[in-house]
């Protein structure tokens, strides 16, 4: 990777051209780079020899191999600048980034991919062992995995009704109101505030069957049995209803300041043309918000796709799985059976379906708005 | 233009009863979902003040329904009579906090900076990393953001017990920094193409090197967008608590991790639940209020043209 690194420049005005550098620092910025690359591949097999007991040097744990990339990716910053001069100063503004993301990201998820290929229990002490696709099989089979899939659906159009709301409360915050930053403050507090604490005081002492006062009111209101996580259709909403609480906020915020960036002048046009209140909201502002509230929905889904601490708090997926997201599901695939082989395949699987579904929901709204405007 | 006026005050104003009206919906409305996002708050706090009975009678208000006591605060270890004798619940609890403020600074600050430095040079300069083009290098940063935590947990557990970063604070650090990166690089993007690059130009016109035009020039200026980067990473760690659940046991242990396992055998104990939850929240509470401006700038960075 490193071989190919190479930066154009942006502006050819006051960069140093390659070969003025002296050839003495060249040499320092190859010699190091050389250096750092044989001592982080001397780390690693000597790890690998150590671990697979052809050898007795080594340490007990990999963590030596860690600091051994750290020193290679210091070595090769310095070989950028070294060797190419300015264009290795640019680089160096990128470098720390990807070569983090690069380790935490990729090579995890290829182990990942391995491991969703094994039979591994982390209790039992057979150990780790290759089985193909044989969790593949198993989780076409499994009811649980499949309802949690079918709750993403669910949950994720969840996303429209709180769309909805937070699009009238950005209407409002909008209106000429007095005291808007009080309510603004207010109207934002629930993003800040941790999802588990609060779900935790909400959906387990407030939504109490017994004495919660959201109980009584819906006594009051005329529900006879208002049981908020016994059945399974009342157990989601209570979900939904208690995520929503947290993200309205979210995109209620995006959608305000997209209406605050809208000029006022079409809306008056409009208005001085003889519109309606409801005419000029959906002819003239519901259009124009289109695009930012594209972006509002689908940064929601996305985060929605990540949706299990409410879940693992409130209901640990019950009553039977019914309130099951698919990181939930997982989670307690690991926790109470420790079975890794089988929950990573669960979260691939999990992943390719999210990558599909987000790129196409991406082509989907760019060509959604493109037509409609 | 004096008609356009007329006619626009009169579609404004029909008649003083539907103005009226519009204003009670509308003050009626912003009321209502005020109560919906304050109750569960004034819920958490009061019952932190309530013992059992009160719990199970549903009381709500204090002094007229029942009578408010240090109840749960002293089970923390955190009441006014309690706070100078020695509890082992304080310990435990402050151990939890300062690991909940260190993960969680220390992840913004890291993202902040390597975050930073990416973005800037993704606004400046062209880069090509083998066919790799500035917007391919973009889009890797910003579809992180779609990886689902549920992704990396498990491979992270099995790395983490090999290089020795299972339970460690930093090893939670290293994760809330990937976590928080493609936000704070789509932030941080916005802020640098809104700098004219002229002032760079003369920067370097000037003598001075790239990374001290950056350091000097444009970082004071993007200043603000740091600090909203920032505030929403941090609000982003401190409430995390899928790969804190689990990767971390006894010693890097967060906050949201222990509110999360208080359910104990012996039934739960409101008072203590709520005095604790209330902890949990309040810090960033007392930042959202207080720098409510910076959170919004970070939210709405990049989403309206």
């Amino acid at each position: 990777m490193a071989d190919q690194t190479s930066t154009a420049n942006a502006w050819p005005a006051n960069s140093t051209p390659a070969d003025l550098i002296p050839p003495g620092r060249k040499r320092l910025g190859w010699a190091l780079m050389i250096a750092g690359t044989l001592v982080l591949l001397a780390t690693i097999v000597m790890q690998i020899l150590y671990k697979t007991e052809v050898d007795t040097i080594g340490f007990y744990t990999w963590r030596p191999v860690v600091y051994a990339y750290v020193l290679w990716g210091v070595a090769l910053g310095a070989w950028q600048v070294l060797t190419r001069g300015e264009d290795g100063q640019r680089a160096l503004f990128l470098l720390p980034a990807l070569l983090f993301t690069i380790a935490m990201v990729i090579f995890p998820t290829l182990f990942g991919f391995y491991i969703a290929l094994t039979d591994w229990n982390l209790s039992s002490f057979a150990g780790r062992k290759f089985n193909g696709l044989d969790n593949f099989w198993q989780m076409l089979g499994d009811p649980y995995y499949r309802n949690a899939l079918f709750n993403m659906v669910l949950y994720v159009l969840a996303v429209l009704v709180e769309y909805v709301i937070a699009f009238a409360l950005a209407l409002l915050l909008n209106a000429q109101i007095r005291a808007r930053k009080f309510f603004r403050v207010v109207f934002l507090l629930p993003l800040m505030l941790s999802p588990v604490a609060v779900s935790w005081m909400v959906g387990k002492s407030l939504m109490e069957y017994r004495f919660g006062p959201a109980a009584t009111l819906a006594r009051h209101l005329g529900w006879g049995n208002p049981a908020f996580f016994s059945d399974p259709i009342t157990a989601r909403i209570s979900i939904m209803v208690l995520d929503a609480w947290t993200f309205i906020p979210f995109m209620m915020i995006m959608l305000l300041a997209g209406l605050q960036a809208m000029s006022r002048e079409v809306i008056e046009a409009a208005r001085v043309d003889g519109a309606t209140t409801w005419q000029t909201f959906w002819q003239v502002t519901f259009p124009l918000m289109l695009p930012v509230s594209v972006t509002a929905v689908i940064l929601r889904i996305i985060f929605k796709l990540k949706l299990a601490d409410i879940i693992i708090t409130v209901t640990s997926g019950g009553p039977g799985g019914a309130t099951d997201s698919v990181s939930s599901f997982i989670y307690r695939e690991y926790r109470d059976r420790s079975n890794v082989g089988y929950g990573t395949m669960l979260a691939m699987i999990y992943l390719i379906i999210i990558v599909v579904f987000v790129t196409w929901l991406l082509k989907f709204a760019n060509r959604f708005v493109r037509n409609v405007n | 233009m004096s008609v356009q006026t007329t006619d626009y005050t009169v579609s404004e104003i029909r008649s003083p009863a539907a103005f009226v009206g519009s204003r009670v919906f509308i003050y009626g409305a912003l009321v209502f979902w005020s109560f919906v996002c304050l109750f569960p708050i004034y819920w958490t706090i009061t019952t932190s003040f309530k013992s059992a009975v009160d719990v199970t009678q549903g009381h709500l208000i204090p002094f007229v329904d029942f009578q408010p006591d240090w109840k749960g605060w002293r089970s923390l270890g955190l009441s006014p009579d309690s706070i100078s004798q020695t509890s082992t619940v304080r310990d435990e609890f402050l151990k939890r906090f300062m690991n909940s403020v260190i993960t969680s600074v220390g992840a913004s600050s890291l993202a902040i900076i390597i975050g930073s430095l990416a973005a800037y040079g993704l606004t400046r300069y062209r880069y090509h990393f083998a066919w790799f083009k500035n917007e391919d290098i973009s889009f890797f940063f910003l579809s992180q953001l779609i990886l689902p935590p549920v992704v990396l947990a498990l491979p992270f557990l099995v790395l983490y017990r090999e290089v020795a970063l299972l339970d460690t604070r930093i090893g939670l650090v290293l994760l809330y920094t990937l976590m928080v990166l493609p936000i704070v690089i789509w932030i941080m993007r916005d802020q640098f193409n809104s700098i004219p690059v002229e002032l760079e130009e003369a920067a370097l016109v000037d003598g001075l090197s790239i990374w001290g035009a950056f350091f000097r020039i444009v970082m004071p200026i993007a200043l603000p967008g740091m600090v909203a980067a920032f505030i929403l990473a941090m609000v982003l760690c401190w409430n995390e608590y899928f790969f804190a659940a689990l990767l971390t046991s006894t010693d890097a242990k967060t906050i949201p991790v222990m509110v999360a396992s208080q359910t104990g055998s012996q039934g739960i104990n409101w008072w203590s639940m709520a005095a604790l939850a209330t902890a949990a929240i309040a810090p960033l509470a007392i930042i959202g209020i207080a720098l409510e401006r910076y959170l919004i700038m970070g939210m709405t960075a990049g989403s309206v043209k």
